[in-house]
């Protein structure tokens, strides 16, 4: 009974004190109000603006045609530029593809010859690559088709491609991004808090005090955890609620408290680990350095 | 202690203060000060902590920045910047603290050698200077030990080293000998005596708290609340007071309004009758690996007895009483309390202890009645009682009104007063006080003692005190001399002095330590005048290599001896290129899909076998209905569910288009978007295979799309991640340990170097910057060697324009960590604010994921200018484009632009003077 009380009045003093941490408050106040927003709006498309150069020897409606397909904003507008301008472009990472468009290309399409056309693709951007190559064949195609259809009836045998995305049709960013960044700011939050709460003690001398006191070291740091957890917890339902589901408009689906309570157990092991980080570190600083790898360890 | 005779006509004043006064924030330093200092004297300043006397110190040695007034210094004006680049080489000024401006990884004579350098001394004359000092100090056998494992009277010594070995005509000193103990004391201001002898055109500029020590000063300013109080030599100030010590005058010299109420005190005596032992020490020892703390102590207290712990810092005073609250377990012997061996897990022998630490370690952010509450609650004290107990406390500490106040905001003898409230407020029958009154004005000390004193007489509680205050010693019951962990040892004051035959308590103690030291002091021997002292005129250069390579010699050396910083930069580095190489994987490979074939037909199994053929997707069971697709999806079980409509082939042979299609999960939809891609790519195959195949029937004619993928034909991300994040590293560490190596200076104080010795902003920034470029290069060197042997990365291009891209890119790294040094003070600023600077432009806009061609708007514009940017390009096309310097030569250019603007930056916003 006594241990329950040493825990609850320390973890009292824990919330007084970060009640008074201008600094501490105003960081957790950025990461879940700010940091998710920014996180979740900025997360660019994958294919988004990707540059694109064309090579175009042959100078036909055709091509032009082609060239127009490739339209912002999946696309920069498409920088037409010289062969031997090419590898510079490509090597120096100013053009992620390049399509080379071979001279007679319109008349080989039209007499019936299957013209090859040569697609660069920059593979060190592996964010891009598949995706953009699978466009750039995709709009290749439809847009020859198209442009055969005013000349031909016999087309060849052709099947069309319906896309649906189930859970979130439009691809939003924001909704991936704002939950996953709500759960990185949990991660980070838990284990520098405490982490903090307990080298606070240390470089101000507190934690000798409280050591003479009839009270265990186990109840310090479970005082810790469980201040510093509800914070955490609070600020993420606030969070999910105001920020999420408010400001950014995220449906979300499933149900509210399932998500607090398995966040419950995450921030068990992630405030118990900010302990851990802050018996080990010695000063501030090498908490902060220790934290950031603990989160990446972590999350990734 | 005779000071050598004041010449005949007294020379113009060293120093002379008009109106200064100084504000930090809104705590007043001093107060339109007016004073001056004589030349060829040894002046003293004295008076409690606070007062302000380490400002003025500072002031007259150039190392703070004027506010208002004005300082004249060695005839010129110290605001101007030109004054002060002249007059420097000739004052000395040895900050307050134990070796404060020392480096503690250093040895004696490097310490030394860093200095000499500093103001240009060649060799030869380094050399020399150095042994003669290191000779008339009775530091020679030391020459080759760690500054920080030096005793604290030695420390000071060596600061004093350190000070004269440019030989100033101004010697300032900031309470040089707080916390040495009384022989190393003695030695300090007889070394201090001797050198004047030699150089009597020295002026000497000393700050004191010891009462006695300013004795023996030729002139005295007593300063109080940043105003000076009385000026005069000390016996002029004794007769002016009628007072018998300095410590009474001081008292008599302080304003009406503090004084009321102070009586002189009277300490009764103990009832006599032979009482229970309250504390025992049996055998106490210490040890932390060779080093023994605390060596084979002893004492009995009885109880309600005061018990004195007198010693100089360092001496085991604290170990010593850690043993007894648990809060270090002694090597051997016993402890006991109450006649019970002390125990960590007895917490009921705890409730009978108060325990008070040297530093005020109180919860700042509580108010003083939180603090008191928490106390008793954690006390268990009853609950109904707590309020009762807390009103009484601060009736009786006289706290009643500052209860609502945070502690921080108040004075240190009220803070005082508040600890030993929260020390008793659960009513302990023993009190330990580690040092409770150092920093104390005599007033407010006294006031302390009254309160102690009415503890142990009228509540029998005893009190175990720690102090190096003599005259606080005289006032216990009893006391233990202690010194190097031993007990020399232990009476009562009056019995200890009687032993000796020696008048005071000072010179008691200073015979046992001489005993116990076991020889005489060194006497100094008579020097002969340092070499031509061609240094007194040295050219004052505005740039010189040699004080560059000083720090440069410093800070390598300081690295080399932190095995912790320097590993953990590069283990560090490694570890992270490990998780960030295999953690962020950009591959989506291994697909689960699964067909909902409504067709049945040979035509929809091609393309279902298309789908197989993938070496992206992996095929799960087909699925029946449109139920059983949204169940699997949802469990997560497929990330893909392709539908071929009925009729399929037929329609297909007809020309009428049919439909496929594709239901893609698209919870996150980068992989969504991913997956998306793969599947458009093959089905346009599929189209192309189709339409080539029946070139037999109709004549083919869609162009046929080759796609290359260059300089990574597999799209491996680990071929691409490799070569991306060796940057960001590169960034992140080099960048974070320089802004450390400087923001460490600035915490622990030695940065005071930079403000009072010759060297320029840009030799320090530069001599700072060396080591770690050094550091971060053989940090890139093992990146490259995991990469290519242990990621198999190839490297395709020319590794010399790599290592040359590395070391133009690793010069901008520390340089960015330099400027974020410039504007932060504390080391956790230092490393939060270089983690922003430099994460969030390396991985955002620096096209590490993202091409830097495909950012808009502001990202675009830093992406544009950011080193990260320009070294991703060299480290990619070296590795992955089989490129070198011809091609990207552009890169290396913009790279040479960026390091001086840094710099430039670095050298404006860098203070040589603290605001």
């Amino acid at each position: 009974m006594e241990q329950l009380a040493n825990i609850f009045h320390l973890g009292l003093k824990e919330l007084r004190s970060l009640q008074r941490d201008p600094a501490l408050l105003l960081l957790i106040i950025w990461a879940f109000t700010l940091g998710i927003i920014t996180a979740a709006t900025s997360m660019p498309e994958s294919l988004h603006n990707a540059s694109i150069a064309v090579v175009d020897e042959d100078r036909s409606p055709l091509s032009a045609r082609l060239i127009d397909a490739f339209q912002p904003p999946y696309f920069r507008t498409p920088q037409r530029i010289e062969l031997s301008e090419m590898d510079h472009g490509m090597d120096s990472g100013q053009y992620t593809f390049t399509l080379n468009i071979p001279p007679d290309f319109q008349r080989d399409v039209l007499a019936g010859h299957s013209p090859a056309i040569q697609l660069n693709v920059d593979a060190t951007q592996v964010s891009m690559a598949f995706t953009g190559a699978g466009y750039i064949q995709m709009i290749g195609a439809e847009e020859v088709s198209a442009f055969l259809r005013h000349y031909r009836a016999d087309l060849p045998q052709q099947a069309e491609l319906a896309v649906r995305i189930a859970y979130n049709p439009n691809l939003t960013r924001s909704w991936f991004g704002s939950v996953m960044e709500v759960i990185n700011q949990i991660t980070m939050l838990s284990i520098i808090l405490t982490g903090a709460a307990l080298i606070r003690e240390r470089e101000h001398g507190t934690i000798e005090h409280l050591l003479v006191m009839p009270v265990t070291p186990p109840e310090i740091m479970l005082a810790k955890v469980w201040s510093m957890g509800l914070v955490v917890l609070l600020a993420t339902a606030l969070s999910l609620l105001l920020v999420v589901q408010g400001w950014l408009q995220v449906p979300i689906t499933g149900s509210l408290p399932l998500f607090l309570c398995g966040a419950l157990l995450h921030l068990f092991a992630t405030t118990s680990m900010g302990i851990f980080i802050g018996t080990i570190a010695r000063s501030m600083p090498a908490d902060l350095c220790l934290s950031p790898i603990g989160c990446l360890l972590i999350t990734s | 202690m005779s000071a050598p005779e004041a010449p005949e006509a007294p020379a113009a004043p060293v120093a002379q203060l008009q109106d200064v006064s100084l504000q930090y924030g809104k705590t007043c330093a001093l107060n339109a000060v007016s004073l001056e200092i004589p030349a060829q004297r040894m002046v003293g300043l004295i008076g409690p902590d606070g007062v302000g006397k380490s400002s003025l110190l500072a002031l007259i040695a150039g190392a703070r920045k004027i506010q208002s007034g004005q300082i004249e210094v060695l005839g010129g004006d110290m605001a101007s910047r030109d004054h002060r680049r002249q007059v420097c080489p000739h004052i000395a000024y040895m900050p307050q603290g134990l070796g404060k401006n020392l480096y503690p990884t250093l040895s004696v004579i490097e310490n030394l050698d860093f200095f000499a350098r500093l103001f240009g001394q060649g060799e030869a004359e380094r050399k020399t200077r150095i042994a003669e000092l290191l000779r008339s100090t009775g530091l020679s056998e030391f020459g080759e030990r760690p500054a920080g494992k030096l005793s604290g009277g030695m420390k000071q010594k060596l600061g004093l080293c350190c000070a004269l070995i440019h030989d100033p005509d101004l010697l300032i000193l900031d309470e040089p000998t707080t916390g040495v103990d009384p022989l190393s004391r003695n030695q300090f201001w007889e070394l201090i005596e001797c050198i004047r002898s030699q150089r009597p055109q020295m002026s000497v500029l000393v700050a004191t708290a010891y009462m006695e020590e300013a004795e023996r000063f030729d002139h005295l300013l007593a300063i109080d609340e940043g105003a000076v109080l009385a000026t005069g030599s000390p016996a002029e100030l004794l007769q002016r007071t009628q007072c018998t010590s300095l410590e009474e005058a001081f008292i008599a010299l302080m304003p009406e309004a503090k004084r009321e109420g102070h009586k002189q005190l009277v300490i009764p005596p103990r009832p006599a009758g032979e009482q229970e032992i309250a504390i025992e020490a049996r055998d106490l020892s210490m040890r932390f690996g060779d080093f023994v703390a605390v060596d084979h102590v002893e004492f009995r207290i009885e109880r309600g007895e005061i018990f004195g712990f007198l010693g100089s810092n360092g001496c085991g005073k604290t170990t010593t009483m850690k043993m007894l609250t648990c809060l270090l377990q002694a090597s051997s012997g016993e402890a006991l309390l109450f006649g019970q061996t002390v125990n960590a897990n007895d917490m009921a022998t705890r409730k009978r202890v108060g325990y008070m630490s040297q530093s005020f370690s109180l919860y700042g952010e509580l108010s003083v009645r939180q603090n008191l509450v928490l106390h008793a609650q954690l006390f268990h004290v009853p609950a109904t009682e707590i309020a009762g107990r807390v009103t009484a406390m601060a009736e009786r500490f006289s706290l009643g009104d500052v209860m609502e106040q945070l502690p921080e905001r108040l004075p240190l003898g009220i803070r005082q007063r508040l600890s030993l409230a929260v020390a008793v407020i659960h009513k302990p029958e023993i009190l330990i006080l580690d040092e409770p009154t150092s920093g104390v004005d005599p007033i407010a000390r006294d006031v302390f003692w009254q309160l102690m004193l009415d503890l142990s007489r009228n509540d029998g509680v005893t009190i175990f005190i720690s102090t190096h205050f003599m005259n606080e010693a005289l006032r216990c019951d009893r006391i233990s001399l202690m010194h190097a962990g031993k007990v020399l040892d232990s009476d009562t004051p009056k019995a200890l002095i009687a032993k000796r035959g020696l008048p005071t308590l000072e010179a008691t103690f200073i015979a046992y330590l001489q005993d116990a030291v076991g020889e005489q002091p060194q006497q100094p021997a008579p020097e002969a005048e340092a070499p031509a002292a061609q240094s007194n005129t040295p050219k004052r250069k505005r740039f010189s290599l040699l004080r560059l390579f000083s720090y440069t010699r410093r800070e390598a050396l300081e690295l080399r001896r932190d095995p912790i910083r320097g590993s953990m930069a590069l283990l560090g580095s490694l570890l992270l290129l490990f998780i960030i190489g295999y953690g962020i994987s950009l591959d989506v490979e291994n697909l689960t899909y699964a067909v909902l074939d409504r067709d049945q037909t040979t035509t929809s199994h091609a393309y279902a076998l298309n789908l197989a053929g993938s070496r992206y997707f992996i095929e799960q069971a087909p699925l029946r209905d449109y139920d059983e697709l949204d169940r699997r999806m949802r469990s997560g079980e497929i990330s893909l569910a392709v539908e071929i409509p009925p009729n399929f082939g037929r329609d297909l042979k007809r020309g009428a288009v049919p439909q496929i299609g594709m239901w893609l999960d698209g919870a996150m939809p980068m992989r969504a978007e991913t997956i998306k891609g793969y599947v458009m790519g093959l089905h346009a195959g599929y189209l192309q295979e189709l339409a080539r195949q029946d070139s037999a029937a109709t004549r083919s004619n869609l162009p046929n799309l080759e796609v290359r993928y260059r300089y990574n034909p597999d799209v491996e991300s680990l071929n691409a991640m490799v070569p991306a994040v060796i940057p960001l590293l590169l960034m992140l560490i080099p960048a974070m340990l320089t802004a450390l190596g400087v923001v460490r200076e600035k915490e622990l104080g030695s940065i005071i170097n930079l403000y009072v010795t010759p060297v320029t902003r840009l030799e320090f920034l530069l001599g700072k910057q060396l080591p770690y470029i050094a550091l971060g290069m053989l940090n890139f060197v093992l990146l490259l060697i995991a990469a290519v042997w242990v990621f198999d990365v190839p490297l395709k291009g020319s590794l010399l324009a790599l290592l040359t891209g590395g070391l133009l890119y690793i010069s901008c790294a520390t340089a960015m960590g330099l400027l974020m040094s410039t504007f932060t003070r504390s080391q956790i600023a230092a490393v939060f604010g270089t983690a922003i600077v430099t994460l969030i432009p390396a991985i955002q806009f620096s096209g590490l994921i993202y091409p830097v061609a495909s950012l808009e708007g502001f990202g675009a514009l830093v992406g544009q200018i950011y080193p990260t940017s320009h070294f991703l390009i060299i480290s990619r096309g070296v590795f992955s484009k089989a490129l070198g310097f011809t091609e990207l030569y552009s890169y290396f250019v913009a790279l040479l632009i960026t390091i001086p603007v840094l710099l430039a930056l670095c050298t404006s916003l860098l203070k040589k003077q603290e605001a």
